[in-house]
């Protein structure tokens, strides 16, 4: 439960997993965060994937990236919402913020 | 009218207790066979109004959340999420979809959240006092399967 970063080729990918809300949020945006300063990526995915919730807390961890690599000139996409996750988000209107994208593979290019 | 089931819960306002708020109103409504989308929607609803007892009533003190769980004959099930902590001055604003007081971590949209996701919700709250939020939802009746 909760998250591993993955780095390969400029890409930082996040995959998360378990349950999102603002308790568990709070590690994963230190982890996120800290990886990305470190190592500055170009286009940072969070893959929701093995996310079994999520509240409004994951939106906001969402936005909080997307503006921290649009700082540093690069990308957010969010992959592979399972439906429960894809409903809040689209509730936000992240859809049109974010790219996201289906059918990710991001567990496969680990190490 | 009287419910036909009760069950009342409190805890401190812990991050912590974010996962077993929703956690224990979704094993007191097991005993209606609620669906797994009716369920993912009310602890969804649930997580979001515990939560903003802990980030926002007592936002930098420890208080107790109060929730009261009721199952009605109708299939209506009612959750209310009751805190002490420093009320809200305009309800009205409070709930506009995008309006936060959280900061740059906050999406503002724990009220439009718990609107899409239940048939209704109550806000009641005094400034100084605390807030008190009514969560209501309609259970699909499934026929109960023979044999
Ligand atoms: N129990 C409460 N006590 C005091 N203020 C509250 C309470 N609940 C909500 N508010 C106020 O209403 C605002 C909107 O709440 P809402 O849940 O919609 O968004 P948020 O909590 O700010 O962000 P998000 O829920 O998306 O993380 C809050 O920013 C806060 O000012
Ligand atoms: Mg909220």
């Amino acid at each position: 439960m909760g998250i591993r970063l993955i780095w390969k080729d400029g890409t930082l990918t996040g995959l998360l997993s378990g349950e999102i809300d603002h308790h568990t949020a709070k590690e994963m945006r230190e982890e996120i965060d800290g990886t990305v300063e470190k190592m500055r990526p170009e286009r940072l995915v969070l893959d929701f994937s093995e996310v079994q919730f999520m509240d409004s807390s994951g939106i906001g961890l969402i936005m909080g990236r997307y503006k921290l690599m649009q700082a540093l000139g690069g990308r957010v996409v969010v992959a592979n919402m399972p439906e429960k996750v894809e409903r809040i988000v689209s509730l936000a209107g992240l859809d049109k913020l974010a790219k996201v994208e289906r059918g990710v593979v991001s567990h496969e290019t680990e190490e | 009218m009287k419910p036909k089931n009760e069950m009342r819960v409190s805890f401190l306002s812990c991050s912590a207790n974010e996962g077993f708020a929703r956690a224990t109103v979704a094993a007191f409504l097991a005993q209606e066979d609620p669906t797994v989308s009716e369920l993912a929607d009310i602890k969804t609803a649930v997580s979001e109004a515990v939560t903003n007892c802990i980030v926002h009533a007592y936002r930098d003190t420890i208080g107790i959340i109060y929730i009261t769980a009721k199952l009605w004959n109708d299939g209506v099930v009612s959750i209310k999420v009751r805190d002490q902590g420093c009320g809200i001055e305009d309800v009205e604003k409070a709930m506009e979809p995008m309006y936060t007081t959280g900061g740059d971590e906050r999406a503002g949209l724990g009220f439009a959240v718990m609107q899409s996701f239940m048939d209704e919700v109550r806000v009641k709250s005094n400034p100084g006092k605390g807030t008190s939020v009514t969560l209501r939802k309609r259970l699909e009746r499934r026929p109960v399967a023979n044999g």
